[in-house]
């Protein structure tokens, strides 16, 4: 379907999702949900149950600890995968700072869906070694 | 009380117009007017009832109204389990559906929900220049501030506030290579035209489950495509997925009956001799399969028909072409347009778990219509909302009673809050019901918000959210297999949340 198939194609260009195949890429598209977050929105609320994870298609974010800004985030990155693998509330707030169109997954679906996608999982994977790795830089 | 054939609201300025005259207007046009807030409603259709003038196919609707409840027919309580009518204030104008019931099932026919809308238009004096189809959307920018310009079919109306409230209801196809050989959902033949004849449906929503069903009795082979598996809502837990009624479709399929559903994307579509060939592509392995059929239908969907809106500003997303809104059913780049009815549910909430609003479906939002209203009235008609005291002594029981009994939040889950706000000099007072993301973000003083949430494992429990010193906490409640929010445990976790409120309460 063609709003399926924009976002498929929008995929296909993202690095977690650069190793699927059209008929994948398309699965995917079908499973996540598009949603869409007007600039000033919070997206992500710091200690609260129930988050989802989320991949950017368009726009820009930031990730906010107790009001501070810690980070940004743009198109092809993604969050909320922290506190959904460790069954925890999210430790930051995410909030649109431009509009921001995403693909979400409901944190129930994330694990199958992982398990189902190795290799976005292992895409995922990488993308958290990155982020230990600069973490790591910035301590020492 | 007005014949639906009256002519009321010539073009004109007025300030506050809404366009539609399905269940979301008329709700919406009710609770403005209860307020005092006066507008002119405007509809392309000639009687009231919108999309159910027509739709389901099949002629019988997903949403349940039970005639027999535990609670008393007309109560606030009552609207739990009627999803179909309207909300009235006048004990007389509420729970119009199960009277138009004639007991032959739970779902109301298409024609007893259509029933129920006229009678509640009619009821409630809800008048609507009919016949009047909204065309197209102009801005003037004058020294009284931004005006509308509502091109329709009788002339031009300006205003300062619109609220659109026209559905979820044009047909989409994609525009796969060789559609134009299948039809939409929409152009559905009469069943027994399918007699015999091998029917190929694109889709995997509701309404492609819904025409399976219909055609089962009729159809030789039935095939369902789409590139990701069903969802069932007896497994996700809510009201995403096909419906209980219409699951048989998918038991024929796992039973080896002749029904088959493929996850695969469909490719395109050609005619070979007397028959049409769907190519597909399989979603698990990437192999071709190529199905022939007599009719293909495309259960694709419906998208919001906003016609020029975009060029306003209008932002859009997803596969109903729906407008980017505030909390509040603002678009969130034009100002001064704002939405009603089914779409509502582009303001999807916090959706906690996964778990989406019920704003799609009338008894999710003919409350949405009824909070907008309240917020027009008070933030654009200077009405000062009634805000009334809750005895400190009372307010553990006003919790416990809301969790409950309260409609509003059963059916908005994590959507919609009741407000209870504490301050030295107001005490406590009743703030009534807001979007719960507008409660979490725009901060203010200490109050507490009360609403039911789900987690889509089963579990249906409360959760209290108070906000104490500009910080805020949430609270959650434990689930009960029978939905007693009232037990000991949840009466002792409850005082616990309002003494952060610095109410105490006896236990």
């Amino acid at each position: 379907m063609a709003g399926q198939d924009e976002i498929a194609d929008t995929l296909a260009g993202l690095a977690m999702f650069s190793d699927l195949s059209t008929p994948q890429l398309q699965s995917v598209a079908h499973t996540f949900e598009e949603r869409f977050f007007p600039e000033g929105e919070r997206i992500l609320r710091q200690g609260l149950t129930g988050s989802g994870f989320f991949v950017i298609l368009d726009g820009q974010c930031s990730i906010l600890v107790d009001g501070q800004q810690r980070a940004t985030l743009s198109r092809g990155d993604f969050f909320g995968e922290v506190s959904i693998l460790l069954g925890e509330p999210p430790v930051a707030d995410v909030v649109a700072t431009t509009p921001v169109r995403t693909l979400f997954l409901a944190g129930p679906a994330v694990e199958s869906f992982l398990v189902g996608q190795p290799r976005v999982m292992y895409r995922m994977l990488q993308a958290q070694a990155r982020r230990l790795r600069n973490a790591n830089r910035w301590r020492s | 009380m007005a014949e639906l054939t009256d002519r009321p609201f010539p073009p004109g300025d007025y300030p506050l117009i809404v366009v539609g005259s399905g269940p979301g207007a008329l709700q919406h046009s009710y609770a403005l007017s209860r307020l005092g807030v006066r507008h002119a409603v405007l509809s392309a259709d000639p009687s009231p009832g919108g999309m159910f003038r027509r739709w389901p196919f099949f002629q019988r609707l997903l949403s349940w109204t039970k005639p027999y409840a535990p609670v008393e027919r007309g109560t606030r309580a009552y609207e739990r389990f009627d999803w179909n009518s309207l909300l009235a204030d006048e004990p007389e104008n509420r729970a119009l559906q199960p009277s138009l019931m004639d007991g032959s099932s739970y779902f109301p026919a298409r024609t007893e929900m259509e029933a129920n809308l006229v009678a509640f238009a009619r009821r409630t004096d809800i008048r609507v220049r009919y016949e009047c189809p909204w065309e197209s959307t102009r801005v003037e920018e004058t020294p009284q501030g931004r005006r509308y310009v509502l091109t329709t079919s009788d002339g031009e109306y300006r205003t300062p506030t619109v609220v659109f409230a026209v559905g979820i209801a044009e047909p989409w196809a994609p525009s796969t290579p060789g559609m134009e050989l299948a039809y939409h959902y929409a152009d559905t033949k009469p069943a027994e035209t399918y007699a015999g004849k091998c029917v190929f449906i694109i889709g995997k929503q509701v309404s492609a489950f819904e025409l399976a069903t219909g055609l089962l009795q009729w159809a030789r082979r039935i095939v369902l495509a789409s590139p990701s598996p069903a969802q069932l809502s007896v497994v996700t837990k809510t009201l995403v997925g096909v419906r209980a009624r219409y699951v048989q479709p998918y038991e024929d399929h796992v039973l080896g009956g002749g029904v088959f559903i493929l996850d695969a994307s469909i490719e395109a579509i050609s005619r070979r001799g007397g028959e049409l060939v769907v190519r597909t592509r399989r979603s698990d392995n990437g192999q071709q399969l190529d199905v022939d059929a007599d009719d293909v239908i495309a259960a694709t969907g419906f998208v919001a028909p906003l016609r020029d809106l975009p060029s306003l500003g209008v932002a859009t997303f997803g596969h109903s072409k729906l407008p980017s809104l505030t909390p509040f059913w603002e678009s969130s780049v034009a100002p001064g347009i704002f939405f009603a009815g089914t779409i509502t549910q582009a303001a999807g909430g916090l959706k906690k778990h996964g778990v989406p609003a019920n704003s799609g479906a009338v008894h999710g939002h003919r409350y949405n219509g009824r909070v907008l209203a309240r917020h027009l009235a008070s933030t654009r008609f200077g009405v000062e909302l009634p805000r009334p005291s809750v005895d400190p002594d009372r307010l553990l029981d006003f919790v416990l009673e809301e969790l409950t009994q309260g409609p509003e939040i059963w059916h908005q889950r994590a959507y919609l809050a009741r407000v209870v706000s504490a301050s030295p000099d107001a005490g406590l007072r009743d703030d009534g019901f807001v979007p719960l993301a507008h409660f979490l973000d725009s901060g203010g003083g200490d109050a507490l918000a009360i609403t039911i949430e789900a987690d889509g494992t089963g579990a249906i429990y409360p959760v209290l959210y108070a906000r104490t010193g500009g910080t805020m906490s949430e609270h959650v409640l434990p689930a009960s297999p029978v939905l007693d929010f009232a037990s000991p445990e949840h009466r002792e976790m409850v005082v616990d949340v309002i003494g952060k409120l610095g109410v105490q309460a006896p236990v």
